[in-house]
């Protein structure tokens, strides 16, 4: 075979060169064929190793801790104590309330987040005064930390004192309990979720629509397709792979929901409401692991919440993936 | 173009699925071995001299009061420097605090832990110094150092302050009520939970205000009388007993008509107290400070708090925090040192005259400048005398096992609930729940 350079040809023996220069010849060929073959694994590794030790150890570690038992005292791991863990977990009306509590937040949020995103990003593809200027301030509420949202948030939608309330007072609304009713609360949360991303979204979209070809829209234009017909037309089916792309972080990101609902309770423990109105299932793997000291059980807690998320995120791919290729 | 199923050079895939999942597990099985191998949380960190550049860590929570105390023994001890990192809330820390002793690492060398949390030391007790010394022998109230000794004698904190409670109130919203203002007068008239409860009718009936402050405070005060109030002296846990039942059927009871309804520590707390939103709060020393920083200080005009020495039902202790030393600290001593001075009587009386954490000591106790201290905040009122009558008239130290804290934590979400509208029975079973889920 022609790729295997290591060995003579045969038959050309006595032209062969002298002895010093095929060894330092089948050196080379030897070094170069490691090259090619190892170079690219080097190249790629240290997103691998960086991936075992942050990503892959925890995971393996978490379900290794989710079948024992969690010494409270010592902070120590206790005897083995098979699927006990997940046993109360699943049981755990607390942890029912905030799978339900998870999915509220994140339709309330998605769904919004990325319908406006689109909008969002559509006005700023088209010609506008400012442009730049526009798309930064989209950008700006991802650059504010979600500690410091929470704070002006926490002053809109304080129950007694708060902003919004006075506001709906002042017309002759009753004011709504923020942090009591389980709907409300999520709504209230849901917009922070919102406030933050849709424009992190919207510009992700703006570089998928910078990058369809105009002549699309040129010819477009020609057939006598108006802005709205263009937009549904050309650049919706263009961007899909975005869509998917946006949908499916979106859910991973959506499920994961911790520090806005934590900031967002003001009773000392923290713990999504009093009645546990708002707490989302990251929110309850904090609680059963840091407050409460069952490291068992919170791994346990969150090795179902990895679960669900992964059936959700293939679900959500399937799903985009064939309403995708029954249109284009 | 050849067709090859196998490609030269390559093993055959279900070789290198092998090879892979062997990786991992090899991955796994070192990292984990290594988290095994980790030292042993209850063996003693190797003692380090103080370098140049480093110093003695100490994180408190809320306001100990140790900002100008540091910055002095900082200009007195310029080998042993202090830096302190303040958390405003004890919830917060205390999380922060159980994953650094998950971790065993990073924690200061200092620790200050909530009266409440240290059954929970005293239990683990091996993971801490023990920081008995002839020279702080006898040094603090009975109660406060038997809560921070261990069954083998260990001493694991310097109690820092105690927390006799009195009642303080708002005179001018008392005067609009038509209620007396004299602190003295006051003081009659609320000896008795049943009559502070009916006061609370008559001011409410004349009055825009509320009661009280919160109803998690005056359950955490009336608590403080419980002796048995969660945990049984074997440590079982029991919390459907008659007495604590009697709290919470009392202060869920009148939480829709006395009580702001606002959490306790939460922002409409904070705000309750600049917009009159109460007339009296359950007042242990260290709550003057929040009261002075909530009100602001001077004073809004027309605001006037005042201090009645009283406290219904009899005396009552609440909170009082401890400064520990976790064995993974490698500069053992010289914690111990800076503990034994900051918690010294000369230091807590002056943290009482500017912050009002009360002395959790014998000698400070009986010190005339404690005695004769006036607070001009609070209309002058005779605070020394006044916390140190209430602090002889506690009589009974609840008992307090490992979960308290936990469990405590639990029964305030409990009548927070009831305060947001909660059925009282639904919640108090919810409450019965999670104690279970907590053992």
């Amino acid at each position: 075979m022609s790729t295997r350079l290591d060995e003579p040809p045969a038959g050309v023996a006595p032209s062969a060169p002298p002895a010093g220069d095929r060894a330092r010849l089948v050196r080379r060929h030897r070094l170069s064929r490691w090259d090619v073959k190892l170079s690219p694994y080097l190249y790629i590794s240290p997103f691998f190793i960086v991936f075992g030790l942050v990503g892959l150890f925890p995971l393996v570690y978490t379900g290794y801790l989710s079948v024992h038992d969690w010494e409270r005292l010592y902070y120590q791991r206790g005897e083995f104590i098979g699927l006990e863990n997940y046993r109360f977990v699943l049981t755990d009306p607390v942890f029912q309330k905030s799978l339900v509590n998870t999915f509220s937040i994140f339709l309330m949020s998605s769904v919004p987040q990325v319908i406006v995103a689109v909008a969002v990003a559509a006005l700023l593809d088209s010609q506008l005064r400012g442009r730049t200027f526009w798309r930064m301030s989209v950008l700006l509420p991802f650059v504010v930390a979600p500690t410091a949202a929470v704070l002006i948030f926490g002053s809109l939608f304080a129950d007694k004192y708060g902003v919004i309330n006075a506001m709906l007072e002042g017309v002759g609304l009753e004011p709504i309990r923020w942090h009591v009713d389980r709907w409300w609360s999520h709504f209230a949360i849901a917009g922070m979720v919102n406030w933050r991303w849709t424009g992190y979204n919207a510009l992700i979209f703006l570089a998928a629509m910078q990058a369809v070809p105009r002549d699309l829209y040129e010819s477009a234009s020609l057939d006598g397709a108006g802005r709205v017909r263009q937009f549904f037309s050309v650049t919706l089916p263009m961007i899909r792979p975005t869509t998917i792309f946006v949908i499916v972080t979106s859910t991973i990101g959506g499920l994961q929901i911790f520090t806005e609902p934590r900031l967002f309770d003001d009773t000392p423990q923290r713990e999504g409401g009093p009645d546990h109105q708002y707490m989302t299932s990251t929110l309850y793997i904090y609680v059963k692991g840091i407050e409460d000291q069952f490291y068992g059980r919170a791994s346990a807690a969150a090795v179902v919440l990895f679960l669900i998320i992964v059936g959700i995120a293939l679900l959500n791919f399937v799903i985009t993936r064939r309403i995708t290729r029954r249109q284009a | 173009m050849r067709i090859t199923t196998t490609r030269p050079g390559r093993r055959p895939t279900s070789h290198r699925g092998r090879l892979a999942v062997g990786a991992i597990a090899a991955l796994v099985l070192g990292l984990t071995a290594a988290c095994g191998d980790d030292s042993d949380p209850t063996e003693s960190a190797d003692q380090e001299a103080l370098e140049e550049g480093e110093s003695l860590t100490i994180t408190t929570f809320g306001e100990f009061g140790y900002d100008e105390l540091i910055a002095e023994w900082n200009e007195e001890n310029p080998d042993v420097q202090v830096e302190q990192t303040k958390v405003s809330l004890w919830d917060d820390w205390k999380n922060e605090l159980n994953t650094l002793l998950q971790a065993n690492e990073g924690l200061p060398d200092i620790v200050a832990i909530e009266g409440d949390f240290m059954p929970a030391i005293v239990a683990a007790p091996d993971r801490w110094v023990d920081l008995s010394s002839d020279e702080v022998e006898g040094r603090w109230l009975e109660f406060k150092s038997d809560a921070a000794t261990s069954p083998d004698g260990q001493l694991l904190g310097y109690a820092t302050d105690a927390g006799p409670e009195a009642i303080c109130y708002r005179a001018d919203l008392f005067e609009e009520a038509g209620l007396p203002t004299d602190r003295e007068e006051v003081a009659q008239l609320m000896t008795t939970w049943d009559d502070y409860y009916a006061l609370g009718e008559e001011f409410v009936a004349k009055s825009d205000a509320q009661w009280y402050d919160a109803s998690g405070s005056v359950a955490q005060a009336m608590l403080n009388q419980v002796e048995f109030p969660f945990e049984e002296a074997d440590n079982t846990v029991n919390v459907e007993n008659d007495e604590l039942r009697a709290v919470y059927d009392t202060v869920t009871g009148n939480s829709s008509s006395l009580s702001t309804g606002a959490a306790q520590w939460s922002d409409d707390w904070t705000a309750g107290f600049q917009k009159d939103g109460f007339a009296t709060i359950p007042c242990p020393g260290w709550m003057r400070s929040n009261i002075r920083d909530n009100t602001g200080d001077p004073a809004p005009k027309g605001v006037v708090w005042d201090v009645a020495d009283v406290f219904p039902g009899g005396g009552g202790n609440w909170g009082g925090s401890y400064l520990a030393v976790p064995k993974t600290s490698t500069h053992q001593e010289e914690a111990q040192e800076f503990a034994a001075w900051i918690t010294a009587p000369e230091q807590q009386i002056r943290i009482f005259e500017q912050y009002g954490n009360f002395p959790s000591q014998v000698a400070a106790l009986e010190d005339p400048a404690l005695l004769s201290s006036t607070d001009p905040y609070f209309n002058d009122a005779p605070v020394g005398e006044i916390f140190s009558n209430r602090a002889n008239a506690i009589t009974v130290q609840p008992y307090h096992g490992p979960l308290y804290s936990d469990i405590l934590a639990k029964f305030q979400e409990a009548i927070t609930r009831v305060d947001q509208g909660a059925d009282p029975e639904e919640s108090w079973e919810t409450f019965v729940d999670e104690v279970a889920a907590l053992q």
